[in-house]
């Protein structure tokens, strides 16, 4: 018998909740605020989804019922992807040590 | 056009890199490297995903241009907010992610045949479930988000909202969130799939009114795992790896932020969801109330007070960043170093409005993120410290969750402030914290009041230095 290929989808579910738990263990909690912001923008990697749907209507008609939501969902999680990662970059640079030699 | 499998390599890719952008977080020296492999990430799930359609058609040139779009506001927006702004800015990305994941649902409803889930009407089962309940949670993620973000903006009042008979309303809304998708996917009746989005974004509202305030920090975790758990479900509609990889990596993120405030309040998830905490306990606190004597102080005194010490541990709270005195605050601790005077930050977990809400704070500040400690690296201490400086802190610092069985946060780790030589408090009254009870500390005979703004008491100290 032939396994459904939910299946394996649910598999690497699973398996990256447990990554997911490992991974966010080991995170400084200095480092909490920019784990929030970057997970943010990856999970706008549903943008993936978004962009199929705008991309659903044919040549003579871009712009169907369907494909409207698409546009805009484009637009919301660009705002995410970019906004996202561009602040979790400036957090970031932020995070200095200590110099070690003193004037 | 590229193969089905070649591009489900690539997503399987874009899904490694996003574990290793969290594995970055680590550490602050590889944290950088770490954002970069996200933005990689997404660089190529983004092409992968045109190169599969492989329409370049009109339709592309739109795609672009609301890309573009979104991207430009979403730059704009990232740079020009304040720090102190992170709160707020973290749960309106939330809720775009939430209406994001509703819109693509609502598209792959509408127009079955582009994702090859069937056709309207009769999409197929497993698909149906699983898009129904990513655009449940998608609403609810939005809905939810957005009550937070005004909460944090100050737009809408931080106090809970609770009413007669919540608790029970919210239980039948959840049950029939529950019936509604059973019937839509047995019926694929679009009338019920527009009753659920309806339904889902009113529970979203609903859950987070009647919590409070100082909350937040759970609740914008739990909605960082609410977004994630969004995109899971779309993953699965749309068969995409790297969204399940990531909308399982968010999920479980956002759980575990939620878990550590909780256990930093000591209070139970259920316990902060079902809310209205600070709105019961003020009643009980209001009758305890009796005038006591506090000494108050200058900046003058406090600066005499910390010239004369040779170790001083600052700890600051979500009034610090409410008066946006963390430059103020560096100058002072300058200052101080120059006179030798060895100088730590203690960070309550629950500190501010988000997990690492101060810590972003004062590596804004220029403080070096070695010389700030978690509760648990420092609190042996500050029995060794001369010079405990609170600023806009006050409900971590309360000994009675360590004396007082009947205290509402008895059980909650604090830091052992009274143990320190002499404690300055900067506050602007003595009113109770968010938690609606005095703090003893205020009565103690080391403690000295400072009365005045955070801001404008740290810089009057740093002239006194």
């Amino acid at each position: 018998m032939e396994i459904d290929p939910f299946i394996f989808r649910l598999s690497i579910f699973i398996l990256s909740i447990f990554i997911g738990y490992y991974v966010v263990w080991s995170v400084t909690p200095s480092l909490h605020t920019p784990l929030m912001s970057v997970t943010n923008a990856i999970s706008s990697v549903i943008i993936v989804g978004a962009i199929i749907a705008g991309l659903s209507g044919n040549s003579e008609s871009v712009f169907n019922h369907s494909s409207v939501f698409g546009f805009l969902a484009i637009s919301l999680a660009a705002i995410n992807i970019f906004g996202g990662f561009l602040v979790t970059q400036r957090m970031l640079a932020m995070y200095k040590k200590k110099k070690k030699d003193k004037k | 056009m590229i193969s089905a499998n070649l591009s489900a390599i690539f997503y399987l890719i874009s899904g490694v890199l996003f574990i290793l952008a969290l594995r970055g977080l680590s550490s602050p020296e590889t944290s950088r490297q770490g954002n970069f492999f996200g933005i990689l990430g997404m660089i190529i799930a983004i092409t992968v995903t045109f190169l599969s359609i492989g329409n370049f058609s009109s339709g592309f040139i739109f795609v672009l241009i609301f890309l573009l779009l979104g991207g430009l506001i979403g730059a704009y927006i990232a740079y020009k907010i304040p720090m102190t702004a992170m709160p707020e800015l973290v749960a309106g990305f939330h809720s775009l992610v939430g209406l994001a994941a509703v819109f693509v649902a609502i598209s792959a409803f509408l127009n079955p045949d582009a994702f090859n889930l069937g056709s309207p009407g009769n999409i197929k089962l497993g698909s149906l479930i699983e898009m129904s309940i990513g655009a449940a949670v998608g609403a609810i993620t939005f809905s939810g988000s957005i009550i937070a973000f005004l909460k944090l903006q100050g737009i809408m009042s931080g106090s809970p909202i609770t009413f007669k008979g919540q608790h029970p309303l919210n239980a039948i809304i959840l049950i029939s969130i529950v019936a509604l998708i059973y019937l839509l996917c047995s019926s694929q009746s679009s009338h019920l799939f527009w009753i659920l989005l309806t339904v889902s974004f009113l529970i979203g509202f609903l859950l987070i009114i009647p919590i409070g305030g100082a909350d937040m920090p759970v609740v914008i975790s739990m909605l960082n795992s609410y977004s994630g758990w969004a995109a899971a479900g779309i993953g699965f509609t749309l068969e995409n790896t790297a969204l399940i990889i990531t909308g399982a990596l968010v999920g479980s993120s956002g759980a575990i932020l939620s878990y550590i405030m909780c256990k930093g309040m000591n209070r139970s998830f259920f316990n902060v969801i079902l809310g209205g905490f600070g709105a019961t306990e003020q009643s009980s606190s209001s009758k305890s109330k009796e005038q006591r004597p506090v000494k108050s102080g200058n900046a003058d005194d406090a600066a005499f007070l910390m010239k004369n010490a040779s170790s001083v541990i600052i700890v600051p709270g979500y009034g610090m960043a409410v008066a946006q005195a963390q430059h103020a605050l560096r100058e002072m601790v300058d200052t101080l170093k120059k006179n030798d005077i060895k100088v730590s930050y203690a960070i309550h977990p629950v500190a501010g409005r988000m997990p690492g809400h101060m810590n972003v704070l004062l590596a804004e500040a220029n403080v070096p993120y070695d010389e700030v400690f978690e509760l648990e690296e420092i609190n042996n201490d500050f029995a060794n410290a001369d010079v405990a400086f609170v600023i806009g802190a006050n409900d971590v610092t309360n000994p009675v969750a360590k004396t007082d069985p009947q205290s509402p946060i008895y059980g909650m780790p604090v830091l052992d402030v009274e143990k320190c030589k002499s404690v300055l408090f900067v506050k602007r009254s003595l009113s109770p914290g968010y938690a609606g009870i005095d703090n003893d500390l205020f009565y103690k005979e080391n403690t000295l009041m400072l009365f005045a703004d955070a801001k404008k008491m740290t810089e009057d100290i740093t002239k006194n230095l």
